[in-house]
This record gives C-alpha cells, sequence and structure tokens, in this order.
C-alpha cells in the first residue's frame, strides 16, 4: 500500500473544509479503503466532532510530532467503519508546534499503511495551511458560490499551484439550486468559468448537513440524502471512477413546461 | 435591458450575474497585483510611448486584461491613423 495524500482546504473559514474531510474519509472508507484523517487546525480542532470521536481522544498530532506517544497510540479508530482512523489536532497548543518537515515526515510513516491521508487545513493562507500542503499529493479546494468563498479560492488556487502542489481540484459547497434559478446565486458554471480549473463535485445545500453534524454522524454514512450521495461520487471520483454530475435542477412546474414547449428553439 | 425587465421575462438574473462581474475584476487585480488604476497610468505610458514612433489616436486605445485558463493577458487594440499625405494639400 501507497497512500495519496489529500490536502482539503479553502483560504475562506466556513465554507466546509471539516465536513468535506469527514464525508470524504467515510465514504472511501465506506468503499473499503483504509482511511487516515488528520485534523490540520491546530488549537482549534473541529474533525474530532464533527465525526462524532471527540470522547476519544487521548493524544494528538503535536504528543505524536514531539515523541510523546507513538503514532499508532494517536490514531482514533472510528468503530462504525471497516478502516478509518482520526488523528486529532492539540487543542491548547499553537501553531507553531508543527512545521511543513514534520507534516511531511508524519505522512511519509503512514503512507505505507494505508489507502488515503486526508489532511484538514486550517483556513487563511498562514502556517497551518503551509503545513497541510506540505506533504499533499493532490490538493482538493473547497469554496461555497458567494463571492468572497470564490476570491479566497483563488488565492488559494494560486498558491497551490506555485508550490507545485497543483493542479488543485475544485469541491463546490452548500450549491442552492433554487436561488440559482432566480438568478441569485452563482452557477456552478460561473464559477468554474473564474477560477478554471477542474471540478471534482457540487454538494447541494442541505439542512440534513447540519442535524447529521449535530450527532457526530457524517452525513456520508446515511446514503440516502443527496448530499451524502454527492460526497460519495467525489470520493468515486478520487479512486479514478467516471461518475457523472448529479442533476441539481429544480424541477419546472406544470405552466414553465408548457410555456417551454411552446418557446422557439426551447429545449425539449 | 433594465433588471426589472430582465427580471420579467425570466432572464440574466440580477444578484449572480453581478457577483460574477464584480468578481471577475477583483480575481483580474489580485492575480496580476494590478489596480486600475495602475493599469491606467501604464495605459497613458504606452500611449505616449508609442504616439512617438506612430500616429494614433489616443482616445481609440483599447487596453484590457483578459483570462486565458489560469492566465491573466494584457491585450492592446492600438488603432493606427492613415498616413497623412506628404507634402501638403493640392488644389
Amino acid at each position: 500500500m501507497s497512500a495519496t495524500v489529500l490536502t482539503v482546504c479553502s483560504g475562506k473559514g466556513g465554507v466546509g473544509k471539516t465536513t468535506t474531510t469527514a464525508n470524504l474519509a467515510v465514504a472511501l472508507a465506506s468503499m473499503g479503503k483504509k482511511v487516515v484523517c488528520i485534523d490540520g487546525d491546530i488549537g482549534l480542532r473541529n474533525l474530532d466532532v464533527v465525526l462524532g470521536l471527540e470522547n476519544r481522544i487521548v493524544y494528538d498530532l503535536v504528543d505524536v510530532i514531539e515523541g510523546r506517544c507513538r503514532l499508532r497510540q494517536a490514531m482514533i479508530r472510528d468503530k462504525r467503519l471497516p478502516e478509518m482512523y482520526l488523528i486529532p489536532a492539540a487543542q491548547t497548543r499553537d501553531k507553531s508546534a508543527v512545521s511543513p518537515s514534520d507534516m511531511v515526515r508524519l505522512c511519509d510513516d503512514l503512507r505505507q499503511d494505508c489507502d488515503w491521508i486526508i489532511i484538514d487545513s486550517p483556513a487563511g493562507i498562514e502556517r497551518g495551511f503551509r503545513n497541510a500542503i506540505a506533504p499533499a499529493d493532490s490538493v482538493l479546494v473547497v469554496t461555497n458560490p458567494e463571492v468572497s468563498a470564490v476570491r479566497d479560492a483563488d488565492r488559494i488556487i494560486g498558491i497551490v499551484e506555485a508550490e507545485e502542489k497543483g493542479p488543485a481540484r475544485l469541491v463546490i459547497n452548500r450549491l442552492n439550486p433554487g436561488m440559482i434559478k432566480r438568478g441569485d446565486m452563482l452557477t456552478a458554471e460561473d464559477v468554474l468559468e473564474l477560477l478554471a480549473i477542474e471540478l471534482i463535485g457540487i454538494i447541494p445545500e442541505d439542512e440534513n448537513v447540519v442535524i447529521s453534524t449535530n450527532r457526530g454522524q457524517p452525513i456520508a454514512m446515511d446514503g440516502k440524502t443527496q448530499a451524502g450521495t454527492a460526497f460519495h461520487n467525489i470520493a468515486r471520483r478520487l479512486e479514478g471512477q467516471k461518475v457523472p454530475f448529479m442533476d441539481l435542477e429544480v424541477r419546472d412546474g406544470f405552466f414553465q413546461r408548457i410555456s417551454r414547449i411552446f418557446r422557439p428553439g426551447g429545449d425539449a | 435591458m433594465p433588471d426589472w425587465l430582465d427580471r420579467l421575462f425570466g432572464k440574466e438574473p440580477a444578484s449572480a450575474n453581478k457577483a460574477k462581474e464584480r468578481l471577475k475584476l477583483v480575481l483580474i487585480n489580485d492575480r496580476t497585483d494590478l489596480s486600475p488604476q495602475e493599469l491606467e497610468i501604464m495605459k497613458n505610458e504606452l500611449i505616449e510611448v508609442i504616439a512617438r514612433h506612430v500616429d494614433i489616436d489616443p482616445n481609440a486605445v483599447n487596453i484590457s486584461m483578459t483570462q486565458d485558463g489560469r492566465e491573466q493577458r494584457l491585450v492592446a487594440d492600438i488603432p493606427i491613423r492613415p498616413p497623412k499625405r506628404r507634402g501638403g494639400s493640392k488644389k
């Protein structure tokens, strides 16, 4: 085995990096892959609560790096899945406790016995983000169809390219088809045209994401929601499968369908 | 077409288009580290240099930034005036 190190970043905070990391880890693990996810946000850890593993933390990333425990001891196994592990961030330490070369060394130690290492990057373009991309083989940039998130994504994509970790691939999170239909939200095509990178998935806005996070049970564990399916689709694309993008359009009402029939050149 | 008319006909939606237009400009500035003011200064300097060699109409010069993938390209469209006949006009 030789793992692929996948770093999930965004620039802007609150766009869904941690949710994406957690759900891709779950989706890949449910495909039978051995997955280790690492919370790269030292001082502001969150991946543990999103995964529902917060009560099982004994050691963290900084303990491993400073030699207070062995790597295996800091890996919390998620019992709901065959082979998924979390290395939590330290909550009390500052981010200078970890360097980019520490992250490279840690991932090299892990690479031999898992399929995927997924790193949840902190927001921003500072040390924590540099740490998170240092060992990356592949980078996902998460954005929302919204001006500040797209702008920050563009900055991040530029830095990832400059660090020769690119080309990054894009996850558009929290897309609201109803708002797009009204003309009040950027479409996926708009975002792709602006950022000019490859799309790997679109996650529709879904209340179930909040509900599942409340429960500490990532939405990808429940196969029935649209958002959960969207994460599974990204996982399959990461594994090299060709998966068509979901149809997220809001269905037209009766009168709109009728008017479309009579519109010249309208699509049937 | 005014926004309200666009909305009435269900096309060219307002705020998303506005967002896209604003983002286009912001991303150009972010990527090139060149503000619209600096672009204007550069344009004037370019006109000055070129006008020294050929006859151009400064008002017809159009310098813009275009996007080609993730690359930014500075495109200058500088129409040259037809050469005037030498030796003055004949009667």
